[in-house]
């Protein structure tokens, strides 16, 4: 009596567990998204969802770089949306996507500073100062590969020269893995500086930091592709996704957060 | 016999959860021959790092081991409390702590300053996290260790006219050496694997403050097999830690087997 009893609970358990991991129908959606898109998905899944009744977005969000890593290991999720191409192909490459991608927003970086600003920087120039605490992203994460572009660039300039470039990253105390995690440390006032996305600097998070504009000539316009996951348990809800994304609707929403539409 | 085999069942279930995921890790560890530019770096700074904090924990645990052990005072439960907590900790809510206390901005970070001294994104701020999570392993085994020394012991002693330090070091140290010892490995081994307080305090930079477990969170996004092969190298060290504490746990009059 006791023993099937427990045999039971054993069953139960199982059966909770497992039916939790396919609760696919009802429409849940997984999407795989850029860190720098959090606050612009999460509003845009409240309108998708508002649109189609009965439909749940979960979201995995971090460094585009971690995202493209667990979809090749075969993690589920039904879109990838990516902070850079390179990414995106690596996914691809994968065999995870077959689909075209489809470049759905622009973003372009900014530095910042701390609120009270301890290192005293006011432009490109002072994050070759020595002794200033500069917190990047890790080379694989999109906003580093930019962040790189731009650097090149700068030191491509008689103004800036070669060694501007490193001793800007002489001055660099750490590489996180993901751009909120840059943005966190400079907000925290650990670092003296970061480069981050201009979407980072969001309304909310604004006072935390000081953000200081990049001269657009150096500026690199990072390019964010979306793409539905092939072995999606609801191809056409995935879809539906990505539409309404490159909708006028979804770009709205991207606009208010800081993005560059491309529609 | 066949509420035995369905105990055997269920006992199964659990070992292979536990042991299939460090095993599918050793295997494709070792077939996977890639190793990073990085992995040597990020194994000197792990051992560093870790040495300094295994003497920090010598250093500051065993005192208050021993006073767990052996005095009796108010708030006793309380002091074992704040001492055993960082284990049950997450680890990023010690990392938060450490930068609330010793960051910038932190309770001390003004007056640290004035010294000049900054410490989130050193190998310092690396050592502390390690510390803050790792030494409670120790002081709890040291405590055990001193309580298992017989007080008609240190008595003896004492009536031998051996003052309290004299007792300490020639009696009570060498009696619980072995528990001791056991504990320090197993806050060796914690130490090693720290990653969640060390990302957040620390900070990652290759050299400085990127330990193994920050480079295999780093290479994982590159070269998944490189990962794999420097996370079998932990395993490695790991199961030598964990049999090294097995053994010294062993009553010294007991063969050592495994």
């Amino acid at each position: 009596m006791k023993q099937s009893l427990v045999l039971l609970m054993v069953a139960l358990l199982c059966g909770a567990v497992l039916g939790t991991a396919v609760a696919q129908e009802g429409g849940t959606l997984t999407v795989f998204a850029a860190a720098s898109l959090t606050d612009a998905f999460e509003e845009i899944a409240v309108d998708f969802e508002a649109a189609n009744p009965g439909v749940e977005i979960l979201f995995n969000f971090g460094g585009s770089s971690t995202l493209a890593a667990q979809l090749s290991e075969g993690a589920p999720g039904d879109v990838f949306a990516s902070a850079n191409v390179r990414q995106m192909q690596v996914v691809r490459d994968a065999g995870v996507i077959e689909a075209a991608p489809r470049t759905f927003v622009r973003n372009q970086l900014v530095l910042i500073t701390p609120a009270d600003n301890p290192a005293g920087i006011t432009s490109l120039r002072d994050l070759a100062s020595p002794g200033i605490r500069l917190v990047l992203a890790a080379p694989e994460v999109p906003v580093r590969a930019y962040t790189d572009v731009m650097l090149a660039r700068a030191a491509s300039l008689p103004t800036y020269g070669q060694i501007f470039r490193s001793a800007v990253l002489d001055n660099l105390v750490s590489e996180e893995d993901n751009v909120r995690q840059v943005f966190l440390k400079v907000a925290l006032g650990e670092a003296d500086a970061g480069i981050v996305y201009q979407s980072d600097v969001t309304p909310e998070a604004a006072e935390q930091v000081i953000a200081i504009r990049v001269a657009r000539a150096l500026n690199s316009l990072a390019t964010y592709p979306i793409a539905p996951i092939s072995d999606s348990a609801s191809p056409e809800l995935a879809q539906a996704f990505v539409d309404y994304v490159l909708s006028s609707g979804g770009q709205n929403t991207l606009a208010r957060w800081g993005f560059v539409r491309v529609d | 016999m066949r509420g035995r085999l369905f105990i055997i069942l269920i006992a199964a279930v659990g070992l292979l959860f536990l042991g299939v995921p460090v095993l599918v890790i050793g295997v494709r560890g070792v077939s996977a021959s890639d190793t990073m530019s990085g992995v040597a770096e990020a194994l000197t700074l792990s051992v560093v790092t870790t040495a300094i904090t295994a003497l920090l924990t010598i250093l500051f645990g065993t005192p208050l081991a021993y006073i767990l052990a052996r005095w009796n005072f108010r708030f006793k439960r309380i002091l074992s409390l704040v001492v055993e907590l960082p284990i049950v900790l997450p680890p990023a809510v010690a990392g938060l702590g450490l930068l609330a206390t010793f960051g910038r901005r932190g309770l001390f970070g003004p007056l640290l300053a004035t010294f000049g001294i900054s410490l989130p994104f050193t190998t310092a701020a690396v050592v502390l996290a390690q510390t803050f999570v790792s030494a409670p392993f120790y002081i709890r085994a040291a405590q055990v260790g001193f309580q298992g020394v017989s007080r008609e012991i240190e008595d003896a002693g004492r009536v031998d006219g051996a003052g309290s330090l004299a007792l300490f070091f020639r009696v009570t140290l060498p009696l619980a050496r072995r528990a001791l010892a056991a504990g320090l490995v197993l806050s060796w081994a914690r130490a090693l694997g720290e990653f969640g307080a060390t990302i957040l305090f620390a900070g990652s930079l290759q050299g400085r403050t990127q330990t193994m477990p920050l480079l295999i969170y780093n290479i994982l996004e590159r070269d998944l097999n490189a990962a794999l092969s420097a996370g079998f190298l932990l395993i490695v060290l790991a199961v030598g830690a964990l049999l090294l504490a097995q053994i010294l746990r062993r009553p010294a009059d007991e063969p050592d087997t495994i």
